[in-house]
């Protein structure tokens, strides 16, 4: 279970959000809702634990995640904002290296996660000539390689298409039924059919 | 333990890849290095006493010009696509990730100079066993280089156009390196005992082994952050 309690976060001399709390369980969705600029990206790296917030604790199955950031890491699977690919590698050679340095233990190969992603074609051209949308789909292929509990996703739904949206709908809808727990920030609807997705809002 | 090494030589190898994939990289450091000695008999005159002289100081001011050029692109690509955020949640020590991304940044520029320093040394007139001291110096004193630098560029791979900053807090640093290289050279010449500046380089060395990549993952997180 992931939690984070009274969580109060200040960029420069702005408060962006101040006694924020959620709770996430496993087999929950949870969306972060607001505006351009609210913090919601913030927020989510103070759940990853990349940023500090000024006040207020994450905790992982009830201890503080900074007392064993390791062991939290290796539950989470991270999308960020940026893909956290190198363009002049290949998606396979992306993976490849994604999945090394995770030390994950994926159910389905590479190639399969390619091919679920709809980059079967291009699994040996570089990164630098694909499409914003195709470069996003080699990120979200590492959710396929991935059987962390958690996932904390940043606007996953940027730049992919209509069949790509249902394909991730899906992909998160299979980890939320094995009892994952995703948290995630969108612009576009994200349909979950058979789970509940419980929202975290707040503005200026 | 296992997860660490596959890791850290997964990284390793993937940073090679991207220089092998990109050698201007390569080239760009090692050029420099090579125009900046070149151009100096032009400069002082063709005199081959002085040049012998300062010779040595010539090239360790070229090396360690050609390494802080290169100090930017250590980080900073993986800080913009994101693959550094990775690293920091991958739930291995970045310490010791750091430590890979130094080895490959020596790899491609430390080594490269190193390659060409006969060639320099020769062309200045530093030949025989000052030239091998020299060298001996050099491959003591760049991968100390790159382990300092590395603290400065994890301190500003968050600001935008940091090369001033850099240089700023990095220099200071490679002073003491320069001083103790370049009179190793200069030391053999004069036939003096060269072994002790070789220990002092070797300690700083071993120095910035052990605490250089500490400071750069802390570095790296509050760049992060």
């Amino acid at each position: 279970m992931l939690k984070a309690q009274s969580i109060t976060c200040v960029r420069g001399d702005r408060l962006l959000f101040q006694d924020l709390s959620l709770q996430v369980h496993p087999g929950e969705a949870c969306q972060i809702q607001g505006g351009n600029g609210v913090g919601k990206t913030t927020l989510l790296r103070i759940l990853c634990g990349l940023s500090l917030p000024e006040s207020g604790e994450v905790f992982w199955n009830a201890a503080p995640i900074r007392e064993d950031p390791g062991k939290f890491q290796s539950d989470l699977v991270y999308i960020g904002h940026s893909n956290g690919i190198k363009l002049d590698l290949t998606p396979k050679e992306n993976l490849a290296f994604a999945l090394t340095l995770h030390s994950g233990a994926p159910d389905v190969s590479i190639d399969e996660a390619l091919d679920r992603v709809g980059l079967s074609g291009s699994q040996h051209l570089l990164c630098r000539v694909l499409s914003a949308g195709q470069r996003r789909r080699v990120a979200i292929a590492r959710l396929y390689l991935s059987r962390a509990p958690l996932w904390v996703l940043d606007e996953p739904l940027g730049a992919i298409d209509a069949a790509g949206v249902e394909a991730i709908e899906n992909v998160i809808e299979t980890h939320l039924g094995q009892g994952g727990m995703t948290v995630f920030t969108t612009h576009q609807p994200l349909r979950l059919k058979q789970s509940a997705i419980h929202t975290v809002q707040w503005s200026h | 333990m296992s997860g660490l090494s596959a890791a850290l030589i997964a990284l390793i190898r993937r940073d090679m890849r991207l220089v092998v994939r990109h050698p201007s990289d390569i080239a760009h450091p090692v050029m420099f290095f090579v125009i900046v000695v070149a151009l100096f008999p032009f400069g002082v005159g063709s005199d081959p006493l002085l040049l012998r002289t300062i010779g040595p100081g010539v090239i360790w001011v070229g090396a360690l010009l050609a390494t802080l050029l290169s100090l930017d692109a250590l980080f900073r690509s993986d800080f913009d696509d994101g693959t550094l955020e990775q690293m920091a949640l991958s739930g291995h020590p970045l310490t010791v990730l750091v430590l890979g991304k130094v080895f490959v940044h020596w790899c491609a520029t430390g080594l490269p100079l190193l390659v060409v320093t006969p060639l320099l040394a020769g062309l200045l007139g530093i030949t025989g066993e000052v030239q091998l001291t020299l060298l001996g110096a050099l491959a003591l004193g760049t991968p100390t280089l790159s382990l300092v630098g590395a603290v400065g560029t994890a301190l500003t791979v968050g600001i935008r156009r940091s090369g001033l900053l850099l240089t700023l807090l990095v220099l200071p640093l490679y002073v003491p390196v320069l001083i103790f290289g370049a009179s190793v050279a200069l030391a053999a010449e004069a036939g003096l005992p060269t072994v002790g500046h070789f220990y002092i380089l070797g300690a700083m060395m071993i120095l910035a082994l052990a605490l250089a990549p500490l400071a750069t993952s802390a570095a790296l997180r509050i760049s992060l952050n």
